[in-house]
């Protein structure tokens, strides 16, 4: 199988004034498609500029990350915004919702934007794979978080992604919320083959991916799979 | 994917995005309605003033040709050559005496015989009255404000020299009357064939022979305008002045661009406010919807779809708040012609000008994206990364191009909108770089101020006063918006303020216990003695009393007026050969003159040579500027003709007169032991400690001597109190635009910032915090906003007022203190209050329902 990502001698300084901090150095590591992996570790560890990296958010100082076999350094902010838009979902850990849109709208966006027809049925259909149907006309705020949540991960599937990228999906949800959030993003993951990053402070829900990747001080200090070969 | 222009979708996006910001986008709106409606009610009232001077040109002038001179007999023979129909009218200044009451007046006597005005009417009341007083009786129209004023009544008697008119009716506007002349000498018409028998007329007396034509078959295109330039010359040597319907359309229309660059001036104010208030509420608004725009980043959407959604919201409020304004401005209008009643030379039709509404919708989309054009602009570097971390790095707005360009763009336009408005690109150059300055004024206040803060934060202070000082430099505060916003809208609003205050101060003729306020005049040489004995008789003392003498020049130099007329090079004017001078005879300077160069007299420092020239001929003294102007210089030699008499004359002198002064001032002085033989009148100045005492002596004066005038300084400057009071009226009237821009501009800024405190209020009202401590927060914070605000916005006004008053007015500018303590204390009141009702809903309801339906 091929790699859906690929990260190479991943970098990433900030500077504030004539200081500058490393969050995160020298990452290696690649993807096959459809696998799940999972990034976990303390809270400074690195876990979520990783994450916005190997999404194309945010700009390495230096390193390489290829999504899909397009490398996301050399390129601007409107393209990575149409790689985005082309291969990654997201779900967030603040569910990040357009507020002024419904949930229907927000699941369509991503359609809209590859200037795909018919797509109020299929927002539809996603929204009632995630049990929301009957709520498609509410705006986020007159819905709970688990359902904002639910929304989220309907929108992350509209546009067929080969990669979705989530971060810490349940650290806003309660105990109940997040098994059924976990359930269907697995579920989902599953049913349209789709690759699987996700940032977690959760090991239980980590060990349900096909790898753990470990951070501690912006480096990795262990990668179940590497520790399998 | 479609990453091309989906113009569709972002239409679709923006309409989606805008339903839950209605309240917003409306406050967005509102910046710029009132702007848009000044300008839309302005441009539209002065569209329709130019429209009726156009369609009422004839009336302005009564006939097709005006000619008046100092002179009943003229010769044009031009005239001859045409059939027309003539009416004559003399005016002079005479006291009209009330028997009903015993009071008198100095009026403008119109004799008038003939049908004029040939086109329009005078208007009376009764309006037949305008035909009656014709009739051949001894009748009157008499002006209806002295009618009010001395409460005389149609049929009721006046007295004009010796002869009692009935007055038929009060005239309410006659063709080319003029409000400073209704001033002084308000009009009183009488028949012609009277005037006569008035004895008012005699030699010396200055009278106006005016002839009013109307040609009975004219070509249509004849241009007769033309004709009289071709004729100057005639004209100019017989002293005739020519004026015709063009001429007086021109005239008339010079006079109110006047009017309408002032108001144009007051709506750009109102127009650069309701900018300010589309900066820094777009800034706002922007800065809320960072979050959303991350998200879209996210989804796939690129900085420029990103950036074209806020632009099509913007651009379509703008569109939407042009409309409303201009919807307004036309309401507006209909009240202009009411507000400026007394002022117009023509009665306004009030009609939709449609290329006023449609300036007025385009400038206000254009300015609209102009102004919100910098703030939107962040949206295209607005990075996804804020979905994960809250903030980003973000780009330096410094490095951006655009930014600049839109930065350019805004000062090119202040210039070109300031041009168009004041016609004079130096002064819209300074009045740029001043609102530019005062940004960056008002920015280092705010920046300084939260620097200052920080770097000397009271730690010690109590945990409400801390909090609230601190809100003025922690993320997310309001500090440079709101200074800006507010700052500017103080500054532009108090100077307008001041500068009205000016204008009318300088207007204003202040009367101090010792100043003279009574003139009498057209004295006749018998009766000097006389009339200084009533006067001190009347317990009334003799401040000034002057020989008045006419003359005219004959030469300058032995150059004659054919010689100037004919002058191709127009070095030497004509003028002073035009000029019916008045002048008097002393030898010495009275307290307004100072001696700039030569000598009233000879004296004994003066070089022989001098001596011997003065010695030969008359020394007259000129004033120094006309003498400038004119290009006399001293030793010039002047013929004067005093009435048939020739007087040869040396200047001798110049003086500098302070012509403010309530005094009698002369042109031209002569020596004593020359003049004292020729027809001659004089003047005498007195002052009156009240009404009574003024309208007791105007009486006996006039009853005794009906050829002689007087004029009540305080009868005019209770009229021109008046006058003033309109003035003002119109002012505040006008000024409106910009308090209530600059209220809405203060509002929305407040209101719009509140989305910044509001979670923060929540999180505290979470923790415990009581009603009154977040009361007391917000309430703090904007008083410490508000008062760097005023103040500063004040500091700008009096710098902008004092600049104005030196270098515009040619005035000196000194400040009331009570106007600086009032806007302060209302600006920061307003500020607060409306800081206060926004944390109110924060704290009187659940801090959840508070939370989820804020941050909609």
């Amino acid at each position: 199988m091929s790699n859906i990502l690929e990260v190479a001698e991943l970098t990433k300084t900030y500077k504030s004034g004539s200081k500058s901090l490393t969050v995160l150095s020298d990452i290696n590591f690649s993807i096959e498609a459809s696998n799940k992996l999972a990034i976990v570790g303390s809270s400074g560890s690195g876990k979520t500029t990783l994450l916005g990296l190997c999404a194309g958010l945010d700009r390495a100082t230096s390193g390489s990350v290829k999504l899909n076999s397009i490398g996301l350094e050399n390129l601007n902010e409107d393209e990575r915004a149409k790689v985005r838009n082309q291969h990654v979902g997201f779900v967030f850990q603040n569910f990040q919702l357009l507020p002024t849109l419904t949930a229907l709208e927000n699941v369509m966006v991503p359609m809209e934007l590859r200037g795909e027809k018919q797509i109020k049925q299929r927002a539809l259909d996603l929204l009632d794979r995630v049990g929301l149907a009957d709520r498609h006309d509410h705006y986020p705020t007159q819905l709970s978080g688990g359902e904002q949540q639910r929304i989220s991960i309907a929108r992350a599937f509209s546009n067929d992604p080969q990669i979705l990228f989530a971060d810490e999906p349940t650290g806003n949800l309660d105990e109940e919320t997040s098994i059924r959030i976990e359930n269907l993003i697995f579920d989902l993951n599953k049913e349209l083959s789709t690759t699987l990053v996700m940032v977690t402070h959760d090991l239980e829900l980590a060990k349900k991916c096909d790898r753990i990747i470990k951070l501690k001080g912006g480096k990795v200090i262990s990668d179940s799979q590497a520790q399998m070969a | 994917m479609n990453q091309g222009i989906n113009w569709n979708w972002l239409f679709k996006m923006a309409w989606r995005d805008s339903r839950r910001s209605k309240s917003r986008l409306f406050l967005f709106i509102s910046s710029i309605i009132i702007g848009i409606a000044a300008l839309v009610a302005i441009n539209s009232f002065s569209d329709n003033l130019k429209t009726d001077i156009n369609a009422q040109a004839k009336e302005l002038l009564g006939a097709d040709l005006e000619i008046s001179s100092n002179n009943p007999d003229f010769n044009y023979p031009f005239l001859d050559t045409l059939a027309y129909d003539v009416s004559s009218e003399n005016s002079f200044a005479s006291m009209i005496y009330f028997p009903k009451n015993q009071q008198s007046r100095l009026v403008d006597v119109r004799a008038l015989d003939g049908a004029f005005p040939y086109y329009g009417i005078i208007e009376t009341e009764p309006p037949s009255a305008e035909s009656t007083f014709r009739d051949g009786e001894k009748k009157a129209l008499v002006d209806q404000s002295v009618m009010i004023q001395f409460n005389i009544e149609v049929g009721d008697t006046i007295r004009i020299g010796l002869v009692n008119f009935k007055v038929e009716g009060s005239l309410i506007s006659s063709p080319s009357q003029s409000l400073g002349a209704t001033l002084v000498a308000p009009a009183v018409y009488i028949p012609m064939s009277f005037v006569e028998e008035t004895q008012l007329i005699q030699k010396g007396s200055r009278v106006n022979y005016r002839s009013f034509y109307k040609f009975e078959d004219l070509p249509e295109d004849f241009d007769l305008g033309a004709r009289l330039e071709a004729d100057r010359d005639t004209l100019r040597i017989q002293s005739l002045r020519a004026d015709t319907v063009e001429e007086r359309k021109q005239e008339t229309g010079e006079t109110f661009d006047d009017l309408a660059d002032f108001l144009n001036l007051v709506a750009f104010i109102a127009l650069l406010l309701g900018c300010v208030g589309v900066a820094s509420s777009v800034h706002i608004y922007i800065k809320d919807k960072l979050k959303s725009v991350a998200i879209l980043r996210c989804l796939g959407v690129s900085g420029r779809q990103a950036f074209l959604i806020y632009l099509i919201q913007i651009g379509a409020s703008g569109l939407a708040g042009s409309f409303l304004g201009a919807l307004l401005g036309t309401f507006i209008q209909t009240v202009l012609p009411t507000v400026f009643a007394g002022f117009l030379p023509v009665e306004v039709n009030v009609t939709l000008s449609w290329p006023s509404i449609l300036s007025g919708v385009i400038t206000g989309i254009f300015v609209s994206i102009l102004f919100a054009l910098a703030p939107l602009l962040s949206i295209r570097k607005a990075s996804p990364l804020i979905t994960l971390r809250g903030i980003s790095e973000g780009a330096s707005a410094i490095k951006d191009k655009l930014q600049w360009a839109v930065y350019i763009s805004i000062f090119l336009f202040i210039i070109l909108f300031a041009f168009i408005q004041i016609g004079v690109l130096t002064d819209s150059l300074i009045f740029t770089v001043f609102i530019g300055l005062s940004f960056g004024f008002l920015a280092l206040v705010a920046r300084l101020s939260m620097w200052l803060v920080n770097r000397f934060f009271p730690s010690q202070w109590n945990y409400i006063w801390r909090q609230s000082l601190a809100n003025l430099y922690r993320p997310n505060n309001q500090t440079l918006v709101l200074i800006a916003s507010i700052g500017l809208g103080t500054a532009l609003i108090t100077t307008l303020y001041f500068i009205q205050a000016l204008l009318i101060d300088q207007v204003e003729i202040t009367t101090d216990k010792d100043r003279p306020n009574l003139m009498v005049f057209d004295i006749q040489p018998y009766q000097v003695d006389e009339l200084a004995q009533l006067t001190k008789e009347s317990g009334l003392p003799i401040i000034q009393q002057v020989p008045v003498v006419t003359m005219k020049i004959q030469s300058i130099n032995e150059t004659t007026l054919v010689d100037a007329v004919k002058d191709s090079t127009e070095e030497l004017r004509t003028s002073p050969f035009r000029r019916e001078w008045r002048v008097t005879y002393r030898d010495s300077l009275i307290e307004s003159e100072e001696l700039i160069t030569g000598s009233l007299t000879i004296t004994n420092d003066m070089e022989d040579s001098v001596k011997n020239l003065y010695s030969q001929n008359q020394m007259v003294s000129l004033e120094d500027d006309y003498a400038k102007r004119n290009k006399i210089e001293l030793g010039d030699t002047i013929i004067w003709n005093v009435q048939g008499v020739p007087i040869e004359t040396i200047v001798g002198s110049t003086r500098k007169i302070d012509w403010e002064r309530v005094q009698t001032n002369f042109l031209a002085v002569f020596p004593k032991g020359v003049l004292e033989p020729a027809p001659q009148f004089s003047v005498l100045i007195t002052r009156v400690d009240n009404v009574e005492q003024g309208a007791l002596f105007q009486r006996e004066v006039v009853k005794k001597y009906p050829n002689v005038s007087v004029i009540d300084i305080g009868l005019i400057l209770n009229t021109l109190d008046n006058i003033l009071a309109k003035i003002s009226f119109v002012i505040r009237f006008m000024a409106l635009f910009s308090i209530l821009t600059g209220l809405l501009v203060l509002i929305s800024s407040v209101i719009l910032s509140r989305f910044q405190r509001i979670k923060e209020s929540v999180l505290l009202r979470t923790m415990g915090a009581s009603k009154n401590q977040i009361f007391s927060i917000n309430s703090l914070e904007y008083f410490f906003l508000g008062s760097l605000a005023s103040l500063s916005g004040i500091i700008l006004s009096l710098l902008a007022s004092w600049g104005l008053a030196y270098y515009s007015f040619d005035s000196t500018f000194v400040p009331d203190l009570l106007p600086i303590v009032f806007t302060y204390i209302s600006i920061t009141s307003i500020t607060i209050l409306i800081g206060l009702s926004n944390s109110r809903g924060i704290v009187s309801r659940p801090p959840l329902e508070v939370l989820r339906s804020e941050t909609q």
